[in-house]
């Protein structure tokens, strides 16, 4: 089930030709990029976010625009002292799998063609509703535009021959190198009835990170919401009652994301201090 | 137990709670509240004061038969409840959190802690998910598979040994608890055999499992399952006949299929509404489909229906277990660990001062006669292997419903986001449905059919 990212019109964005190993396109063009002074290279920084938006075409509307996570300078996780390794030069932009193309291959064809129909019989256009169709790793994701998220999921839920019946949840990521879209709720969906299962993707911004309630439709999505609310700051419009689940009513900050600190403190074993987790070095 | 008068009217949860505080400050614009109880005699006169019949009560965090640290927040009217929401978080932990900052191979050691009563589930989840990011699904030894299903299935008669004993005990039949107990030991002691502790294994690894199960554990394995089902004749004995327990039981926390289905609950709830869902047999993964085993339903949708299925399904796991132990048995002795050094540790784990580490043996041999197998150990250990970017899902059916793992790799040694849709943070949500309408003591009945595990639900 592998797929070719494909970019279109995207001249001045770097193309993965292979989404292996992430690295993908390793942009060299454009001289040096500053480094990035992290202490976790998990978190956005100002030159990591500068040196991602290189990447990102200029029309913020695109429709197949790449999905840039994270760009990585150097190797080994060694920001202190010189650049013993030789590797210091490298930068790696790292997307997520890009948009696919027919065949998706298994039910998943079925399930596009279906819900394009059941959309399209609503008034809502196919395209106008998913921005994309990615198939990777034998999963079908939709990236659905949030203006029609309740459309969709109720066009999945209702037609007798989609019939996702079963909301399995809401879960958040966040991507602070995806300038504009850095929120992304994830809703996993099962039908009971065909076996099936699908995933909907919905990216939405730090500065203005709402998205239309599911709980209409899938009643258990409730809390699920309610953590994503807690732990990304997606804000679920219409929800029944959004407040926080897991932390305190009163915390301030969302602590999933990126750029919360893990906190923590060194602790001795057998006479050595190991520095807490979110300060030891990252490889990635 | 606290209660407070209900002022304001019913609105987000927690207005019950708040209303009772007073504002004792403002600290940076943000308002600091002070919530206090008091003897019931005050609490009484104060609602006689205000003339109001509704009482909120607030059943735990510490409360012996809520399973944990939940908080239902009921509001009461004589012995009836009249609205059920329930309080979570108390034992959020920030697993999810900090799995963002261990490297793959260290996630299980992490999502292991989640439902510390079903802690296999969780581990093989997350293993499945990063082998589907990594792609080495069919690469994962046949050996591997059939001791993940076996501990699973283990795990589930454990697990499942858990909820009848404390739903007994909370209903004061101490005797279901202490055989249930018992009966759960003989399990937790095959744990230790094959893993080493009895619970927060970090068994089951990204590729395999950690080591292969010391030589005489399947006998001692086929043995317990003797013992097991005597205990389980014992259980079913106490519980299903016994008209007393039947009484508190039977028509006792109802939720109908479509009820279920609405709020995503799954497990033997929704398989007690009638609909025989189960992964294993419905998306199988680990080769569960080539197992002989039957998924029983019923359609009462009660609690003592769910008591029933958890005895029945315990019977169909010993099933499984006898049938991983057949295949073990006429299987060669080999790998347990995918073949890919570049994922596999180069461990030989040996039990040391200090718990269980590599052998000395070992470390001798990469010390002293290979540098580069020392170095790859080095860089293995501490930097982790890289995992494709992508994202994953994967379920399998825990023994209190479905548990999903989404896994998203941003192409690094560590996972970007990992978030586990657990079974029982979801069926909480019918605790309302369950309880609103009934009486108070029905409320710790339904609570314990539904037998949440707050580990798992606040992670």
């Amino acid at each position: 089930m592998s797929e070719t990212p494909r970019s279109e019109g995207t001249a001045d964005a770097a193309v993965p030709t292979e989404q292996k190993d992430a690295a993908a396109a390793a942009k060299v063009g454009g001289g040096v990029v500053g480094t990035p002074a992290a202490d976790t290279p998990q978190t956005a920084t100002e030159a990591a976010l500068e040196a991602g938006s290189q990447n990102i075409p200029a029309n913020a509307q695109q429709r197949t625009r790449l999905e840039v996570i994270d760009v990585r300078t150097g190797m080994f996780g060694a920001t202190q002292g010189g650049d013993t390794s030789g590797y210091g030069g490298l930068v790696r932009t790292i997307a997520m799998p890009g948009p696919s193309e027919r065949p998706y291959g298994g039910y998943f064809d079925e399930v596009v063609d279906l819900l394009a129909e059941v959309l399209g019989e609503g008034g809502t256009a196919f395209d106008a509703a998913v921005e994309k169709v990615v198939v990777d790793r034998e999963e079908l994701t939709l990236f659905v535009r949030r203006e029609h998220l309740v459309a969709v999921c109720r066009a999945l839920r209702d037609d007798p021959d989609l019939r996702f019946e079963l909301g399995l949840g809401v879960s958040g990521v966040h991507y602070p190198h995806d300038e504009g879209r850095e929120l992304h709720a994830v809703y996993h969906l099962y039908s009971v009835t065909h076996s099936r299962r699908v995933r909907l993707e919905v990216a939405v911004g730090e500065a203005d990170p709402h998205v239309p309630t599911t709980v209409d439709v899938y009643p258990g999505h409730d809390w699920h919401e309610r953590e994503t609310w807690d732990f990304f700051g997606i804000v679920f419009d219409g929800h029944p009652g959004l407040a926080r689940i897991q932390m305190p009513d009163d915390w301030p900050g969302h602590p999933q994301r990126k750029d919360y600190p893990l906190g923590g403190i060194p602790v001795e074993y057998k006479g050595a201090h190991i520095p807490p987790p979110d300060t030891r070095r990252s490889y990635s | 137990m606290s209660a407070t008068t209900h002022g304001a009217s019913a609105g987000a949860p927690g207005a019950g709670f708040r209303a009772a505080g007073s504002i004792v400050g403002e600290d940076d614009g943000v308002p600091t509240f002070e919530a206090g109880g008091g003897d019931w005699s005050q609490i009484a006169e104060e609602a006689a004061r205000l003339g109001e019949e509704r009482i909120v009560v607030n059943m735990g965090p510490q409360h012996p038969s809520t399973h944990g640290v939940l908080r239902l927040m009921l509001e009461i009217d004589g012995e009836t409840v009249t609205e059920a929401r329930c309080g979570i978080g108390y034992l959020h932990t920030g697993i999810e959190k900090n799995m963002e900052y261990r490297t793959w191979s260290q996630g299980p050691t992490f999502c292991t802690r989640m439902d510390y009563l079903a802690p296999f589930f969780q581990e093989v989840a997350y293993c499945l998910g990063v082998e589907k990011l990594l792609g080495i699904t069919d690469d994962v030894p046949e050996r591997a598979t059939v001791i993940r299903v076996l501990m699973m299935e283990l795990n589930r008669i454990s697990s499942h040994l858990v909820a009848l004993a404390t739903g007994g005990n909370e209903l004061g039949a101490t005797t279901i608890m202490t055989q249930g107990f018992t009966a759960r030991e003989e399990i937790l002691k095959i744990f230790e055999l094959v893993t080493g502790l009895r619970m927060n294994h970090a068994y089951v690894r990204p590729g395999g499992v950690v080591q292969d199960i010391p030589p005489g554990a399947l006998d001692t394995i086929r043995e317990s399952l003797g013992v097991m089902r005597g205990y389980m004749r014992q259980l079913e004995d106490l519980m299903l006949g016994n008209p007393i327990y039947k009484g508190r039981t039977v028509g006792v926390g109802h939720l109908s299929l479509s009820g279920c289905m609405a709020l995503g609950i799954t497990g033997p709830v929704l398989r007690s509404a009638g609909l025989p869902y189960d992964l294993r047999k419905a998306d199988p993964y680990c080769g569960y489909e080539t197992y002989d085993f039957d998924i029983p339903t019923s359609t009462d949708a009660d609690s003592f229906s769910r008591t029933v299925l958890r005895i029945e399904e315990s019977y169909q796991s010993m099933r499984i277990v006898e049938q991983c132990l057949e295949r073990l048995q006429a299987m060669a002795p080999g790998p347990v660990m995918v073949a890919d050094k570049k994922i596999a540790w180069p461990a030989q784990l040996a039990i040391g001062s200090d718990g269980m580490g590599n052998s000395l043996d070992h470390i001798k041999t990469i010390m002293g006669t290979s540098m580069e197998a020392l170095i790859h150990h080095f860089k293995l250990v501490t930097e982790g292997f890289r995992v494709p970017a992508g994202q994953v899902f994967q379920a399998v059916e825990h023994p209190r419903g479905i548990l999903g793992v989404h896994l998203v790799s941003d192409g690094g040694t560590r996972p970007y986001r990992a978030h586990f849709r657990d079974p029982s943070f979801n069926n909480l949500q019918g605790v309302s449905l369950m309880c609103e309408g009934g009486q108070v003591a029905d409320v710790v009945v339904a609570v314990a059919a539904l037998d949440p595990v707050l580990g798992g639900v606040d992670r």
